[in-house]
């Protein structure tokens, strides 16, 4: 065997109880580390998911990013223009079945909606409530949203056909007083009024929506708002969650109105994400740390005990090189020790928090598990870690072996 | 530096080079320990060692005797004057090299044996060996056991130094100082901790040393009748070289 890895060995070996105290303070950190990634990692997956399923993945308005420029700016050259009246636009996706078409041809097999969305009142009884109605087709939009899970009575394929049908949520229902089967009306800013009969309640858990939402027939949705043929919003689903991004920026060059992937939608949630993950190497962080001290520590009262041998050692002919590599060896070896014994800890751990089960009570009662994501990337980062602060930890300590002059040492024995 | 490199002195066959270099050389060699007060350990020393010479260093208990020992070994550094050994100057040299100087030409045997005690007698002798790495393992371990069954270690080999008495630890300890076949054996009051049968032993092993492998020693002894077998005696008094005698 290696002389100094002998050497190194011997050492920690004579400090049998303390070297094992070191590796377990190091297994700690390490199975924490693991285990907790699993669960972390996990978790956000679970969500992502969960998240990415319920949404549209690409979300195209007819809204633009920046206000168009006015033609007579362009007209002009000019720098600003003041006192002007703003050419009005009609707004609305212009010509729904070419902008689909194009959308088709950027995501061959993704899913596709359209829809018109338009603030309106609905009255029932004495009562008037604001809502947003959103004309839809209800085929197309079961395949792009959780709608259809969040129906509680009657059917959103009721929808179908009916011209005057109409879905809303629960809540906004039990404001009106009204019931599935029961007729409200709807008016819109147009002053069109149009009455509908309640064929669905839906609950999404999202109040706003649940107390304010309503969703007929695009048509119904056209003629109240008075704009034919027209759609203001695409989702978009697409086969490849990774591409949203790519697909949102395409359809947006080409189409020209505003396309959102989910990323951008969600991007103060998926930072929240990041942050929690600092929160959490920071804890297993500190946990490292302190088994870092530890490892300082042995290695520490190993030079302070062995003095006699060192000054032995290089009266011998090695060099303070080799007495550094001794004692940054001590270090390494407790922290490669302690990863494989974390490794085999947060291996445990992962599995045992694998084995918990919750009950969720919703509608029916759901037996789920902790969402855990095993990877060998949290072992390796965990575990290297460890590893580099344990040398850190030695070298601190092999510094101060390296520097020992044997002639005091040999002075002071004789 | 000229053709010898230290390491020709080393092969155990080769006869000693045809040079008229001295193989230990102090020039005007001072070391002073600077603190509140400084400390002359040595002074104004003026030295050559010969190949195959067997000297004695003596003197009064304070007078340097340890401290000129340190600076021929190259364990602590002259603050003026250089040591050279085999005619290179070692004041020169970076610390890792006076390490392999250390390893390769010079043996220490100190007062107390200063074996390593997790280590057998024969591990303690191989550690120099393997820094070394000069021989494959199976031939370190031949020349270690051959090393101390010369030294009537017979029956020792295995055993960790809590378990030999003090006259076999010494023993072990100069076969350690042997292993890398040193051309100079560096001893401090080799036999101090010794009782008279041992410490008869030990001076002969060093005796035949200088006599039958033609190894130079430097030995640091209180003992007179130790230090008349030594064919050279350097005396030391306050840190200065009073008289030096040849026989
Ligand atoms: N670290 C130190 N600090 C101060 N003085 C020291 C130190 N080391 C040695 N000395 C002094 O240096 C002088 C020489 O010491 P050295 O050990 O070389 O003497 P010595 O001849 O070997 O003595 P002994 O026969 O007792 O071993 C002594 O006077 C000693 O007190
Ligand atoms: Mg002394």
């Amino acid at each position: 065997m290696n002389l100094v890895l002998d050497i190194a060995l011997t050492h920690i070996l004579g400090r049998l109880r303390q070297t094992l105290v070191s590796v377990v303070g190091v297994a700690l950190g390490v199975g924490f580390t693991v285990a907790m990634s699993a669960l972390m990692v996990g978790s956000q997956n679970d969500f992502v998911t969960q998240l990415i399923d319920a949404i549209p993945h690409v979300n195209l308005t007819d809204e633009q990013r920046d206000a168009k420029p006015q033609p007579a700016a362009a007209a002009f050259a000019a720098v600003e223009i003041h006192g002007l009246r703003p050419s009005e636009d009609r707004r609305g996706l212009r010509n729904p079945a070419e902008v689909i078409a194009i959308v088709r041809g950027i995501v061959p097999g993704g899913r596709v909606a359209a829809s018109l969305i338009g603030q309106g009142v609905a009255r029932y009884g004495g009562t008037d409530i604001a809502m947003s109605l959103t004309g839809i087709d209800p085929r197309a939009e079961l395949q792009v949203t959780k709608i259809g899970e969040d129906i509680r009575e009657g059917s959103l394929e009721a929808l179908a056909g009916a011209q005057d049908a109409i879905v809303i949520g629960d809540a906004a229902a039990r404001k009106l007083g009204a019931r599935l089967g029961d007729t409200i009306s709807v008016s819109t800013s147009k002053g069109l009024l149009k009455r509908f009969k309640i064929v669905g309640l839906f609950h999404s858990g999202v109040t706003a929506s649940d107390e304010g939402a309503a969703f007929v027939l695009l048509k119904s949705a056209q003629i109240l708002f008075d704009r034919a043929n027209a759609v203001n919003q695409v989702k978009i689903k697409v086969p490849d969650i990774d591409q949203a991004r790519a697909v949102a920026t395409r359809i947006e060059r080409e189409i020209g109105t505003k396309a959102t992937s989910w990323e951008e939608a969600h991007e103060s949630l998926l930072s929240s994400f990041q942050i929690r993950n600092v929160i959490m190497y920071t804890v297993v962080g500190a946990i490292l740390l302190v088994a870092g001290f530890g490892i300082y520590n042995i290695v520490s009262t190993i030079v302070h005990e062995k003095a006699r041998d060192i000054a032995i050692l290089k009266s011998l002919g090695f060099a303070e090189g080799d007495m550094r590599a001794i004692f940054v060896i001590e270090g390494v070896i407790i922290g490669v020790l302690g990863a494989l014994a974390g490794s085999a800890l947060g291996f445990a751990l992962t599995e045992l928090l694998g084995l918990v089960k919750f009950e969720i009570k919703g509608g029916a009662v759901e037996i789920t598990r902790l969402p855990l994501y095993r990877s060998w990337v949290h072992y390796a980062i965990a575990g290297g870690f460890a590893i580099v602060s344990a040398a850190v930890a030695g070298y601190l300590p092999a510094r101060k072996a390296a520097k020992v002059k044997p002639v005091d040492i040999i002075r002071g024995a004789t | 530096m000229t053709s010898a490199a230290p390491t020709e002195a080393l092969s155990p066959d080769a006869a000693p080079p045809p040079s008229t270099r001295p193989l230990i050389e102090l020039r005007d060699v001072t070391r002073i320990l600077s603190g509140v007060v400084d400390t002359t350990l040595v002074r104004d020393i003026d030295l050559c060692i010969d190949r195959g010479e067997f000297v004695a260093v003596t003197g009064p208990s304070g007078s340097g005797k340890s401290s000129l020992l340190y600076l021929l070994g190259l364990l602590d550094l002259p603050t003026s004057g250089d040591v050279l050994i085999d005619g290179r100057s070692t004041t020169d040299m970076d610390e890792a090299e006076r390490a392999r100087t250390r390893l390769a030409m010079l043996g220490f045997v100190f007062q107390f044996h200063f074996l390593l005690p997790e280590f057998t007698a024969l591990g303690n002798v191989m550690i120099p060996m393997r820094k070394l790495g000069r021989l494959p393992e199976r031939q370190m371990r031949q020349r270690a056991t051959e090393i101390l069954l010369s030294l009537g270690l017979d029956g020792q080999v295995d055993k960790r130094p809590e378990q030999l008495s003090g006259g076999q630890r010494q023993r072990v300890a100069i076969a350690r100082a042997l292993a890398n076949d040193p051309p100079v054996i560096l001893a401090d009051e080799p036999t101090g901790s010794l009782d008279s049968k041992s410490s008869t032993q030990v001076f002969d092993i060093l005796q035949s040393l200088v006599d039958t492998q033609g190894r130079t020693v430097i030995t640091v002894t209180h003992d007179p009748v130790a230090a008349a077998r030594c064919r050279r005696r350097i005396h030391l008094v306050d840190g200065r070289m009073v008289s030096d005698e040849k026989v």
